[in-house]
């Protein structure tokens, strides 16, 4: 593989790992009212990842990514469970969300929502599972 | 809206996650599981009270009413199921901590674990169909990597073969779900109960009906156990008594809910239908225990004569026999974990699973001996134990029903099983001991207590059956008035 002169291929992964990395924040951020969300954005950044997988290789990635995924996932899984719990403890039903608007100094008004927490755990946890089962399936040794 | 209803399923999730966070630290893990089995126990008592005085407790997650949310049902039947789940979880990771080694250990076993209770307790407690498939998948996947966890070579052709039969299963399962949706229109079980009955329960619908009860038969081990004695036998001992009390109870739970909430119209087609699968697998079941030399092959057997002796009560479908079942399903669900373990620890101490190869065990094994003789005797129904008010429950719905048949094949098979168990201890613990302390493969060091814990379970489950009588009556009267849980759960919505 090294011996292949793949000089087009890295200078394109260079720039679409970028574009595919904002298309994965943009469509998590767009799926709380339109077509999108936690598990689809964090497919979109697997793909990302498996892009430069492909194009560098798993050490070289690794070493630039120091994260457990198995832990990422765990903490996805923590974080979604949690936020269900956080309205049992205002005594209304697991899952319970809320969702007010926001003044924020650059965005000006904002909805936020709980939900959006649920998300990034879902998320977290898409990312952890898949780069895990790719990595140990990639992985010869 | 009761939020304890969720908690026996989040709790292992929560506390399997934290400790995937500190993989390396056992310590933790025993710890934390332990405290998973024990707070999922507390929380399953104070739900049994609180159906006691209140009735059926719900939960309809995020707030969103049945039938256009998701519904979480807790009725005695199946609080009493998460609360036995909770105990025998609870001694098998006892008996894990000094026999599943470190190496698995820290390969994810004690998470994994809890998630499998996860997936048991989350079918247990589901009011949604969907729900179950997707509870069942949890359960699945966890129970995928417990049979394969540690790698050895019998481990991975059964794991192969479980992985292949379960898949297969699912498919159909999903298959069915479709049929039912596209005919019905509604997923939540209360909801197709209420429209089953509107509709009729016609050719069409029984015919998906028994659909599913090929579904949960698989995964009952309810006449096509075909897969069961291998997989069973292939995982350490610890998994094995998990999976042998715990994952089958599971699909017997899925044809009972289904079959006395949603498609109870036709007992003479479906009912019987079921009557006469348990009957061949008590038969079946029977025949491979007394067969097999293997102590292992034995036990598992006797795992497919109980799903069918249970299912046997059921398909009386009388007040008698389905308290016999819930009486018969509570005390298989411990007994199984104590023969497992048993069965295991003998192994363990001899090194071997053939019974001609062993004799003389009670001189230097008393207690075990004398645990697996009150095993043997509670799993063949012999009173005072536990297995006796099932058996006797059972016998008399069978007969009540007309089902002479059913109720003496039921009584055949169990002097059988009795055969079974009691050659085992026969050929074990009696006769000349040819192990010295020595020579022996292993100890029972550490391995005694949670056996000796569910010994007294069982005693306690016969001596004292008459204290949970009002427990198991009102999961009855649950069970044959389906009206009291769709009118719980739907409250006025959904007609």
């Amino acid at each position: 593989m090294k011996e292949l002169n793949d000089v087009i291929l890295r200078t394109v992964a260079k720039v679409a790992v970028v574009i595919i990395l904002t298309f994965s924040i943009n469509l998590f951020i767009s799926g709380h009212h339109r077509p999108g969300g936690g598990f689809i954005g964090g497919l979109a950044f697997v793909a990302a990842i498996v892009l430069l997988f492909l194009v560098y290789d798993i050490e070289k990635v690794q070493k630039n990514i120091p994260i457990d995924f198995k832990v990422l996932a765990a903490i996805g899984v923590l974080i979604s469970v949690f936020t269900g719990v956080g309205g049992m403890i205002k005594g209304k039903p697991f899952l319970s969300q809320v969702f007010g608007h926001v003044n924020l100094p650059v965005f000006g008004q904002t909805e936020m929502a709980t939900a959006v927490l649920f998300d990034v755990g879902v998320a977290l946890a898409v990312i952890g599972t898949s780069l895990t089962i790719i990595m140990s399936i990639g992985d010869d040794r | 809206m009761n939020n304890l209803v969720i908690l026996p399923i989040i709790i292992p999730i929560i506390t399997g996650m934290v400790m995937v966070l500190f993989r390396n630290n056992i310590w933790l893990h025993r710890f934390l599981s332990l405290l998973a089995t024990v707070l999922i126990g507390i929380v399953s008592i104070m739900l049994i009270e609180q159906i006691k005085t209140a009735g059926m407790q719900t939960l309809y997650l995020g707030g969103w009413q049945a039938p256009f949310g998701i519904a979480l049902v807790a009725d005695m039947f199946a609080v009493l199921l998460v609360l036995v789940a909770a105990l025998v979880t609870f001694c098998c990771l006892c008996y894990a901590f000094s026999s599943i080694g470190r190496e698995r250990g820290r390969h994810y076993f004690y998470p994994l674990c809890l998630f499998l209770i996860a997936g048991v307790n989350g079918s247990f407690l589901t009011g949604d169909i969907f729900n179950l498939f997707v509870c069942f998948e949890v359960m699945l996947v966890a129970s995928y990597v417990l049979i394969s966890l540690g790698g050895t070579k019998v481990q991975l052709r059964e794991s192969f073969k479980y992985i292949l039969i379960n898949m297969l299963s699912s498919f159909l399962f999903l298959i069915a779900i479709a049929y039912l949706y596209a005919m019905m229109g509604t997923l939540n079980l209360a909801h197709l109960s209420v429209r089953v009955a509107e509709a009729g329960q016609g050719g069409v619908i029984t015919a998906v009906a028994l659909l599913f009860l090929m579904v949960f038969s698989l995964k009952a081990g309810l006449f096509l156990f075909f897969w069961l004695p291998g997989s069973y036998s292939a995982p350490p001992t610890a998994i094995a008594a998990i999976f042998g009390s715990l994952l089958t109870k599971v699909g017997v739970y899925a044809i009972i809910r289904l079959f006395s909430l949603v498609f109870y119209h036709e007992p003479g087609v479906t009912h019987l239908f079921i009557g006469v699968l348990a009957a061949v697998s008590m038969v079946l079941g029977a025949m491979g225990a007394v067969a097999y030399w293997d102590v292992k092959r034995i036990i598992t057997y006797n795992v497919v004569v109980g799903v069918g002796f249970i299912l046997a009560g059921f398909a009386s479908f009388s007040v008698v026999g389905v308290r016999g079942s819930v009486y018969y399903l509570l005390h298989d669900m411990i007994v199984k974990a104590l023969l497992f373990l048993l069965g295991g620890s003998i192994i363990h101490l001899t090194g071997t699973g053939r019974l001609k190869e062993m004799s003389g065990l009670i001189r230097l094994h008393p207690q075990l001996g004398w645990m697996f003789f009150v095993a043997a005797l509670s799993v063949s129904g012999i009173p005072p134990l536990s297995g006796f008010i099932g058996k006797i429950f059972v016998t008399a719905g069978t007969f009540q029903t007309g089902y002479f048949w059913l109720g003496g094949i039921g009584l055949l098979t169990s002097l059988l099983v009795l055969y079974s168990v009691m050659r085992i201890f026969m050929n074990v613990f009696w006769g000349y001991t040819n192990l010295t302390e020595e020579t022996e493969k292993g100890t029972t060091k550490g391995l005694l207590p949670s056996m000796a814990f569910l010994t007294v379970l069982t005693l306690a489950l016969g001596l004292g059956a008459e204290g949970i009588h009002t427990y198991v009556d009102l999961a009855v009267e649950g069970l044959l008035n389906p009206h009291i849980y769709t009118g719980t759960v739907l409250g006025g919505n959904g007609q």
